[in-house]
């Protein structure tokens, strides 16, 4: 047993390598973003450290600089972290259900795009082991980079700062187009959030409200649209689908347990 | 009223957490509501793909060099380049197309 533990700890271990430096990169420019919210490097530190969040910390950092309330900061880390909350529900799928509570309490602790990806990716149920492997890391690449993107931001050229601010953009366009390329409703989505978002920025009225607001606007009713028009067709592994009126078209474990479905 | 940065940090680590938390430890059965299902399942590439546009264009020092790294950016992630590639290449882009236009 212990033995087993060790091995999917070692596996995880090299698989946050790849992880880690794409961490670090992006977490510098993170870094740079706080540091312009009026965040010290250990401040910064200590929010990659409770947060391990990309778009959260961002849009938290972007909000913080603008003075937000509590309350609309609370609610946009609910918005900006709503896709942690579907790899959640999937991730629980992927433990053997006397998997204990600690061991859930910790892995929630460590829900990302990435952690989550290889840990879904794992042949079987999943061992904890080997997503604390995958966290020993990375998580030390987040952190350090969020540090010394605060700290270099100071000494940084202006076009340096402005190069690696764009680093955080570049990360969320790749999360976003491979999954728009694979289906056109989400592609379609995008090019819509795309035009919807600037022309609100550039309305006289809407322009006003704060971007914090404008992101949960144009979030809630561009998806609630498109969940009354476009209704995903996807199956749970563990469903029995009984009281669903549509046919549910048969598609990979692969796509079942990573959330998505074409159309 | 003033706002307390220590206050904003647990605001945002615990919000973030029991995000993560609840589905993993409470949730046992699956959401069966479909609209629900699909409206959470659109938000993450809606939220992400509104918060990048139109803010890309004024993270740079010129509007060019932001419209030519978001470009290069859907370019390689379409053709399946990963996380790094992608974020580290707009960065290039920008300083690149930044050396040619400021001087």
């Amino acid at each position: 047993m212990q033995q087993t533990k060790r091995t999917w700890f070692l596996k995880g271990m090299k698989d946050g390598i790849p992880i880690c430096l794409g961490y670090f990169a992006v977490a510098l420019t993170l870094g740079i973003t706080a540091r312009r919210a009026g965040f010290t490097a250990i401040q910064a530190a200590l929010v990659s450290l409770t947060n391990h969040a990309s778009a959260g910390e961002y849009i938290g950092f972007t909000l913080i600089a603008a003075g937000a309330t509590y309350m609309e900061l609370c609610i946009m880390e609910g918005v900006a972290n709503a896709r942690y909350l579907l790899m959640s529900c999937a991730l629980s799928q992927k433990l053997s259900s006397t998997t204990s509570i600690i061991h859930r309490l910790l892995m929630g602790f460590f829900v990302t795009d990435e952690i989550f990806g290889v840990s879904i990716a794992v042949p079987g149920k999943l061992n904890p082991f080997y997503t604390y492997g995958v966290i020993s890391v990375a998580s030390p690449g987040w952190v350090a980079g969020t540090f010394l993107g605060v700290i270099l931001g100071n000494v940084l050229p202006l076009r340096a700062v402005s190069a690696l601010n764009v680093g955080i953009y570049g990360m969320f366009i790749a999360i976003f187009i491979p999954p728009a390329k694979k289906s056109k409703v989400i592609g379609v989505l995008v090019a819509i959030s795309f035009i919807g978002s600037y022309i609100c920025s550039n309305i006289p009225f809407l322009a006003q409200i704060s971007s914090g607001i404008r992101i949960i606007l144009l979030t809630v009713v561009i998806s609630l649209a498109a969940a009354i028009l476009f209704p995903i067709q996807e199956e749970e592994p563990s469903s029995t689908q009984t009281s669903d009126p549509q046919p549910v078209p048969d598609i990979s474990p692969a796509e079942k347990s990573l959330c998505h479905s074409d159309q | 009223m003033s706002h307390n940065t220590y206050i904003y940090m647990f605001v945002m680590a615990a919000t973030t957490y029991l995000i993560r938390v609840l589905p993993l430890t409470l949730i046992r059965k699956e959401i069966k509501n479909i609209t629900i299902r699909s409206f959470l399942y659109y938000v993450p590439y809606v939220t992400l793909a509104v918060m990048t546009f139109p803010a890309i264009l004024e993270a740079t020092q010129t509007v060019w060099s932001a419209l030519v790294a978001l470009l290069i950016a859907i370019f390689l992630a379409w053709f399946g380049q990963s996380l790094f590639v992608v974020s580290v290449s707009s960065c290039v882009t920008v300083f690149l197309v930044e050396l040619l236009l400021i001087h």
